[in-house]
């Protein structure tokens, strides 16, 4: 498959970033004595290093090498080249650009456009169905709050693969839904091998990623604070819009972060209820690693969609400049 | 003093929580501008007394009464009434100003009006410089004045204060007491005040009601209170108190500690079981066989203003606080006069026990 021969370069670059830390952490036991904390930090450290900085080094020297280990831009054209020969294989996989709802450039701008969109419209409907679970869950006055957060959670004890496989059954052709519309009399319905079909999946399997910092967010918020608001004559619903939600942004920003990542770079679900019509951006990723074998290009495309995710969680930093949406990634 | 109008009213007030009462028979009503203190230990429904009346919680039964009409039923939000919190409550994400003016915006009071307002409030707390800090960026006793400027925004009538002055130090709690008691006799405003500090409700309040397990003991002026306690539990708890175990034998004749003595209560009827209680600043130290009483120092403490010492006379160990101090072992007597002997109906036995247990 690929060659595991580095140039001599590569591997001074990761012997320097290795002995880097071990610097600092040297560095970090002499200054502050408590080393009883720091050493408790260690294992963590060991584990960013060993499965973040490498291998994130290692998409970076992908990225910019060709096969031969030459440094190289090349790998970056596929962005913008629709000649680019690695664009026509994707073409051949059955990447269309056309199907994407209209071709715009080359084939990975189309598919991060349409990721991005999906991605998008995930987040927003997780906020709005997630919001209101959690504020069910985190109401004192509500019984059944405790029994909804488990009803949350106990599907996620499932495999991710599994839950989207589920849905499969329920929305088929044969499924159990066109099974009973069949019963009753009605037409079949195409539910699947289309978009929605990829968003209901997506929200269905990160809606807990907003539901529990939301959540959070409001349980830790002092009742006796919506009960000033109360006592000073706001109604419930002027106390949620100056009180509860305002208080509640940091879980919200956080929510969205958690959502909109993972939503990014989704694969497999589209692939199994979009019926590969239409693939997004982690697909494509994917396929161009394993499918076609370009290790180099694939590096390339993840190291641009990191970037997009970068930009995109500066901006809600900005947002949130408590900055305590960001700290949870 | 004429009498003025009842502005707020219980009756028959309970609540329960999953069944289990912790207010019962609330039978209270306070007039206007009154200022009158829930008193008693944790936990005895203070805060469950306020937040009915707050319109927080609802009585498992009874009514809420307000200028006559029943308002048991009417959120907070339309009740004449404000709160100062237990621990302020402040809204983190606004700034000073913006807490105060926060009743006057859901309002919708003009611009101007409210600027006007919440100026006049920063000064009478004291923090004409503070509008843009944030709440947070304040001390403990700053936050405190905050917090009542912002109940005191939209004028209430009445304003529930919740162990207010709980979270600050003693210099500082004193100063604020002050403080607070002029402004509510500035304002005219009634309040309702909640302590366990009985020296707080002895010298703020115009009336105290004394609570105990979700029962009303006595209501009446700081000074019936503390003279006229009307169980060994109030006396116990508003000053420093002897309870001794007694006999009336008569009218303003009782016996403990095996001697008889004046007093000045009647109507018990003839040899019936009381209390009686002699605070320790009504007991003399006389010479040793002087006084109705003989007994032995026990020890003595330094108070700073007087000596407390512990005399023991073989039936009971009395407190006796006095400016002179005699030195520990030493023989002495015993002196009170009958117009400082309480004579009480006694509690019930299961409550002495209880009480006896706490010690
Ligand atoms: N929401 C509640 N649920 C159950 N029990 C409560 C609740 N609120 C208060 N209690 C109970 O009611 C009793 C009185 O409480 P509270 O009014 O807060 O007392 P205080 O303010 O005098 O300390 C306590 O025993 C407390 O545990
Ligand atoms: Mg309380």
């Amino acid at each position: 498959m690929i060659s595991m021969r580095f140039p001599p370069w590569a591997i001074g670059a990761m012997i320097l970033g290795l002995a880097g830390f071990a610097v600092m952490v040297a560095a970090n036991v002499r200054q502050n004595r408590g080393v009883k904390r720091s050493l408790f930090a260690y294992p963590y450290s060991l584990w960013m290093v060993v499965f973040t900085i490498i291998p994130l080094l290692l998409i970076a020297y992908y990225a910019f090498t060709d096969r031969s280990g030459q440094f190289t831009l090349e790998n970056f054209r596929t962005f913008w080249d629709s000649n680019h020969e690695m664009n026509k294989q994707l073409a051949e996989l059955g990447f269309d650009p056309a199907a994407l709802g209209g071709a715009r450039g080359t084939v990975n701008v189309d598919t991060l456009v349409y990721s991005l969109w999906m991605a998008f419209l995930c987040t927003v409907i997780c906020l709005f169905l997630g919001y209101p679970a959690a504020l069910f869950m985190a109401d004192r006055q509500f019984r059944l709050g405790a029994t909804l957060v488990i009803l949350f959670i106990i599907p996620m004890w499932m495999n991710f693969l599994l839950r989207t496989i589920a849905w499969m059954s329920l929305l088929e052709d044969n499924g159990l839904i066109n099974s009973i519309l069949t019963a009753l009399g009605l037409p079949r319905m195409q539910l699947m091998y289309n978009s929605q079909a990829v968003l209901l999946g997506m929200v269905y399997n990160y809606l807990p990623f907003m539901v529990f910092p939301v959540y959070n967010a409001l349980s830790k918020q002092d009742y006796r604070l919506s009960e000033a608001a109360m006592d000073l004559g706001a109604s419930p619903i002027l106390t949620f819009w100056r009180v509860t939600m305002p208080l509640s942004l940091p879980g919200v920003i956080s929510g969205i972060t958690m959502v909109f990542m993972p939503s990014v770079t989704t694969f497999f679900i589209p692939r199994v209820l979009g019926g590969g019509n239409t693939e997004m951006f982690g697909d494509l990723i994917e396929r161009t690693f394993l499918s076609a074998d370009n290790w180099n290009v694939g590096s390339a495309l993840s190291l641009i969609m990191m970037v997009l995710i970068l930009m995109s969680l500066t901006l809600l930093r900005k947002v949130d400049p408590e900055g305590e949406g960001g700290s949870t990634i | 003093m004429a009498e003025r109008p009842q502005l707020i009213k219980l009756e028959d007030v309970s609540k329960q929580y999953d069944g289990a009462e912790v207010l019962s028979d609330i039978n209270l009503y306070i007039r206007k501008n009154e200022f009158v203190t829930l008193l008693g230990p944790s936990g005895c429904g203070k805060t469950t007394t306020l937040r009915i009346i707050g319109g927080f919680e609802h009585p498992t039964t009874g009514r809420v009464l307000f200028d006559g009409q029943d308002i048991t039923g009417l959120p907070p939000y339309k009740r004449r009434v404000n709160t100062v919190f237990q621990k302020y409550a402040l809204f983190p994400h606004l700034n000073v100003f913006e807490n105060i003016a926060f009743g006057l915006k859901v309002a919708k009071r003009p611009k101007d009006e409210i600027k006007a307002r919440v100026e006049k409030l920063l000064t009478l707390v004291n923090l004409k410089e503070y509008g843009r800090r944030s709440v947070e960026s304040l001390s403990g006793g700053q936050q405190q004045r905050i917090a009542i400027a912002r109940a005191l925004v939209n004028e209430p009538e009445v304003l529930l204060l919740d162990e207010p002055l709980g979270a600050l130090d003693l210099k500082l709690r004193q100063e604020m007491q002050l403080e607070l008691k002029r402004m509510q006799q500035r304002l005219g405003i009634t309040f309702i005040y909640v302590t366990h500090d009985q020296e707080e409700a002895l010298t703020m309040s115009d009336i105290i009601v004394v609570m105990r397990e979700g029962y009303i003991q006595q209501i009446g002026t700081p000074k019936d209170v503390y003279d006229e306690p009307k169980s060994a539990f109030v006396a116990n708890f508003v000053g420093e108190s002897n309870i001794i175990r007694g006999t009336m034998l008569k009218d303003f004749l009782v016996s403990f500690c095996g001697a008889e003595f004046q007093c000045v209560d009647k109507g018990f009827g003839r040899n019936v079981p009381v209390d009686v209680l002699i605070r320790p600043e009504d007991l003399q130290v006389v010479e040793e066989g002087q006084g109705m009483l003989k007994g032995t120092v026990r020890s003595v403490l330094f108070k700073g203003v007087h000596y407390e010492m512990i005399i023991d006379t073989g039936e009971f160990s009395f407190k006796v606080h006095a400016t002179t101090m005699q030195p520990e072992g030493a023989g002495v007597g015993l002196s009170v006069i009958p117009f400082n002997i309480h004579i009480m109906r006694p509690m019930p036995v299961e409550l002495v026990e209880e009480e006896e247990a706490g010690e």
